[in-house]
């Protein structure tokens, strides 16, 4: 666990670094190519709808929404599944294999 | 039968969820024993499950992010990334991604792109499958010879040995690799980092399939670190091109959670897996994987050229790679099952012995 955390804080760090190359990139460059899609929210209710204007209305705050749900959705599973594994018994901290 | 359909919120397309989960679970376990992302396994799995090509590379993007996050996590555990050579060499591989995407927009300018780039994938493919392949026998050749000779067989012997010869090069800074077990100027991970990269962002891929082997070959990595390494990487990259591809309206932000789901389990047992396997049995197989890939590429070429012949070869193209991942996901499972047993029954010896 306390390693999944280390990771976590080690990738967000080097995420930091890399929002702040992409962010030199995209001043330095032309603005990126969109897909024209305009997502239909009048089909839906809740938060699907709720997500589905946040893409309408700005693709920026949709992206960074999406960078940040991924990680931290990868974490608590990574936690999730991380428990579960740890109850068949096996050793999950080291490896005896040692050779190229 | 209408719950097994999931509607997508942007594009509007009514997905089989189940499908997505046992797609993230395959490539999930795949992903976390070679240290790839996949992409070129997850983007017919999306488009046959009836997925707008415009999406399915960004989200599956999106979803290698967390599930490599999930892989490196388990992998570090057993001591098989070394963060400091990954850091080093996310520099080299975001300025070769983006060169290579440069690149590939005055490609896109001159036109026959896609020819170019198809040519240049399975060139590379092929030079991957033969360093692998040609590496596999000169080690079993020196293993053989050690053997006639009388000698122990070395347990980190290796058949092709470039990366003896690289790190003899001493521009300063040199730098010491501890969980890679090297010595080497920083400029090596630097450079080949930067062409991987910039190979990746020419061919429009993750570059997992081309780093591994640049770390194993090349830096000297061995192949458990190389690994978990390369998925460092790759998870990084990964929140690096979810970003930019979802910036410009390409991701489908619910179909990566749900392939998450599925992707966290597979990412979990292929990595734990690796546990159970040698270097060199992960490098055979990883050998395999290219060759489908690469055939798989073949077909997509021949339907390029042929255009009677199109839909038979893009179908035989989604069948070899979609079997291929069923293949190396059930391989790798049973590895897992056969070493969690084999652990566990030693496990339970070692009790019963020290009990009596």
């Amino acid at each position: 666990m306390r390693q999944t955390l280390r990771c976590a804080i080690r990738l967000g760090g080097t995420l930091c670094l890399l929002l702040w190359l992409q962010a030199a990139a995209f001043a330095a460059g032309p603005a990126a190519e969109k897909i024209v899609i305009v997502a239909d929210s009048r089909r839906f209710t809740g938060w699907r709808a709720w997500w589905m204007n946040l893409y309408n209305e700005s693709h920026l705050w949709f992206a960074l929404l999406t960078i940040t749900i991924i990680p931290l959705l990868g974490v608590i599973l990574g936690v999730l599944t991380d428990f579960f594994m740890a109850r068949i018994g096996i050793n999950l901290k080291s490896r005896v294999l040692a050779e190229h | 039968m209408e719950w097994l359909y999931i509607t997508m919120p942007i594009s509007g397309v009514d997905i089989f969820w189940p499908g997505l989960i046992i797609l993230g679970l395959g490539v999930g376990m795949i992903g976390g024993f070679f240290g790839m992302g996949g992409g070129w396994m997850v983007t017919p799995g999306l488009n046959i499950l009836g997925f707008p090509m415009a999406f399915a590379v960004g989200t599956d993007i999106a979803h290698m992010a967390g599930k490599s996050l999930i892989s490196t996590a388990r992998h570090a555990r057993f001591g098989n990334v070394d963060y400091k050579l990954g850091v080093i060499m996310i520099a080299g591989t975001v300025t070769g991604f983006e060169l290579g995407a440069q690149i590939i927009m005055w490609l896109e300018r001159i036109g026959k792109v896609d020819a170019y780039v198809r040519y240049g994938y399975l060139v590379l493919l092929t030079l991957i499958a033969w360093l692998v392949f040609t590496d596999i026998l000169k080690k079993r050749r020196k293993d053989r010879e050690a053997l006639a000779a009388g000698r122990q067989v070395e347990a980190l012997s290796t058949g092709i040995e470039w990366h003896k010869t690289l790190h003899k090069i001493r521009i300063p800074p040199v730098l010491d690799f501890t969980r890679a077990g090297i010595r080497c100027s920083m400029w090596l991970p630097v450079s080949v980092s930067f062409l991987t990269g910039l190979l990746a962002g020419v061919l429009g891929i993750g570059g997992g399939l081309i780093r591994m082997p640049a770390l194993i070959y090349l830096v000297g990595c061995p192949t458990h670190v190389a690994v978990g390494t390369d998925l460092f990487e790759v998870a990084i990259s990964g929140l690096y091109g979810a970003g930019s591809y979802t910036y410009k309206g390409r991701t489908e932000l619910l179909a990566a959670v749900v392939m998450l789901i599925g992707a966290s389990v597979g990412a979990q047992i292929g990595t734990v897996a690796t546990k159970y396997v040698k270097g060199y049995g992960i490098r055979v197989f990883f050998g395999v994987a290219v060759i489908g890939c690469a055939v798989s590429v073949v077909f997509k070429l021949i339907a390029a050229a042929y255009p009677a012949w199109r839909l038979f070869f893009d179908v035989a193209a989604t069948i070899l790679v979609l079997g291929l991942v069923a293949a190396l996901s059930l391989y790798i499972f049973i590895r897992f099952l056969k070493g969690v047993r084999e652990e566990l029954a030693e496990k339970r010896r070692l009790v019963g012995s020290g009990a009596r």
